[in-house]
């Protein structure tokens, strides 16, 4: 009964804020509907990276890389082939999938640090193909002006397509990880060895995390070519799975929607630093010694951290 | 139930298991016993596929199991307990054993229904005979030492095992704590006809549950017998009790 009201609340919850996020597109004026666009973008990319970071307590050092595969699959389907576009919006997810089975096999049966360094030097390969395959990626210049589907072609558009995929793909990964298979996650998170010793195949599981996160990064992928309709190198480069990693860490890596905070945070602190100073990934920096000082589980953790304290106080009282 | 022949396990050319005898019938409780160094944990690491033996045979139910990874051994029917808490630290007491009830169900590929119904009332009676049910809903890493070590077995009983190895159970717990351990260890033997095979420092309840002793020095078994042959065969007083009065419980 409990569990069920708990339920009806949530889901209320999350319709509101749909409705709400749905209906700002009435109001905002293009620009703050574009950066809202791509904080949706790029906390879908970080809560993916959350799934098998902070669920899963995979050393996932290079996510960037599956978001990279899936914009570029769909913009070289939207710009080369001649398929309709939704066949595109299918395939990136998809082959972001394929490319995280792919180093998964690889990558998984080592150790935490070895699987990040061995990620990194396998996401840093796909990145030089890319950045050198001039003829068929467009090398170091990307691809520009991709023929988004008229619908979503507006910034109005975009953004009412980015919150539709964000939330449903939110939806997914939260039945995920509050099913059988993301609490076996994160069983496996805090104890691989004791897992194994229930009958759990430790590897499979892994390996199936991580799957699904390079799925939602790829569906992020596409959500940032539909905003910005281009695609270039940087996409992939490990620099940016280390912001979306400080983005997991600030927003709070052992709660759902910490990175999507986390994110939020970020890409305005970007936008605003932006404006004053090209020295942005300075801030960062500090963001990064701060967090580390002052808050190692995060802005979502802490606040979930003083409800529960405030939860037990309550009880005790 | 469980017959080992002749197990080895060398690492960096110390022999760890050198030569390790055991045999566990259904339904008994078998302790293994001898000084730190002898070889029990690596033993039981051995027997769970923790660890891939060198040489030698490990038979359960007349199947081999030597090599074979730990989530298969069991899934073969051998649920273990650790020398060391071995526990899922940021999950809730239920949700500990909820795990291992999923595991044995087959139902941890799940990924769309939530968790939180599943298996509520068989986690919630293997608490309840453990004694933790009180305790479900708090986060695990902050129980006493003496509840997460209960919790180390109750997590192993939600695999439902035939067989139940348990490393040093008692290690660390108060007298208070130590016997309620060695009740629960009675009642899933006498009550649930669990075959139980444990490693324990504790001679008096050793002596007390066993109803045969295995003793290992150096990696090797000196004696596997009921209690009181272990007690008065000479080998085992000069290599390990080092005289009368440290078994005489």
């Amino acid at each position: 009964m409990k569990a069920q009201s708990a339920g009806i609340r949530k889901t209320g919850a999350a319709a509101g804020a749909l409705t709400g996020f749905l209906l700002l597109a009435l109001v905002l004026p293009r620009f703050y509907l574009y950066l809202l666009s791509l904080i949706l973008a790029t906390g879908l990319l970080a809560t993916s990276l959350n799934l098998v970071l902070g669920f899963g307590g995979m050393y996932q050092f290079h996510h960037s890389v599956f978001y990279g595969v899936g914009a570029y699959c769909l913009a070289l389907i939207l710009t080369r082939s001649g398929l309709p576009a939704w066949i595109g919006y299918l395939a990136a997810p998809l082959a972001a999938s394929v490319l995280g089975l792919v180093m998964g096999l690889l990558t998984v049966r080592l150790s935490k640090l070895y699987f990040g360094m061995l990620q990194i030097s396998l996401g840093s390969l796909v990145w030089a193909i890319v950045y050198r395959w001039y003829s068929f990626t467009g090398g170091d210049d990307g691809i520009h002006g991709i023929p988004v589907p008229e619908l979503i072609g507006t910034s109005t558009g975009a953004y009412v397509f980015a919150v539709l995929v964000t939330a449903a793909s939110l939806a997914v990964m939260y039945c995920i990880v509050s099913s059988p298979f993301g609490m076996t996650f994160a069983g496996i998170r805090d104890n691989p060895e004791r897992c194994r010793a229930v009958g759990i195949d430790v590897t499979a599981h892994q390996l199936a995390g991580q799957v699904l996160a390079a799925f939602f990064a790829g569906v992020a992928g596409t959500l940032f070519v539909t905003v910005e309709g281009s695609v270039f190198p940087d996409m992939m480069f490990w620099t940016l799975s280390l912001e979306i990693l400080i983005m997991c860490l600030l927003g709070g890596w052992f709660t759902f929607f910490g990175p999507m905070l986390g994110a939020a945070i970020i890409v305005m602190l970007r936008t605003v630093v932006g404006i004053y100073t090209e020295y942005w990934t300075l801030v960062l920096g500090l963001v990064l010694i701060l967090l580390i000082f002052f808050l190692p589980e995060g802005v979502l953790g802490i606040l979930q951290k003083g409800r529960q304290a405030g939860g037990k106080d309550a009880a005790g009282n | 139930m469980l017959r080992v022949t002749d197990l080895e396990k060398s690492f960096d050319g110390f022999k760890a298991v050198a030569g390790a005898n055991l045999h566990v019938a259904p339904s008994e409780v078998v302790a293994v016993i001898g000084p730190n160094g002898a070889g029990k944990t690596t033993l039981f690491h051995l027997i769970t596929g923790q660890l891939a033996p060198d040489r030698g045979q490990i038979l359960f139910k007349g199947e081999p199991i030597a090599g074979l990874a730990p989530h298969k051994v069991c899934r073969r029917g051998i649920g273990r307990s650790y020398q060391v808490v071995n526990v899922f630290d940021r999950l809730t007491v239920l949700d500990n054993v909820r795990i291992a009830v999923l595991a044995r169900e087959g139902r941890t590929w799940n990924l769309l229904r939530p968790a939180s119904g599943m298996c509520r009332d068989e986690t919630v009676n293997i608490l309840e005979s453990a004694g933790l049910a009180g305790k479900a809903g708090r986060i695990c890493a902050t129980l006493s030492h003496g509840d997460r070590k209960v919790l180390e077995i109750a997590i192993a009983l939600g695999s439902r095992p035939e067989l139940l190895i348990l490393d040093e159970p008692t290690a660390g717990m108060s007298p208070e704590e130590t016997a309620a351990t060695l009740k629960l260890m009675q009642r899933l033997s006498q009550e649930m006809g669990l075959t139980l095979l444990f490693c324990e420092h504790d001679m008096e309840m050793v002596f007390s549950i066993a109803d045969r002793i295995m003793v290992m020095q150096q990696g090797r078994t000196i004696i596997q017998d009921t209690p009181e042959k272990v007690r008065a065969d000479k080998r085992v007083r000069e290599a390990y009790l080092g005289g009368g009065d440290t078994c005489s419980a």
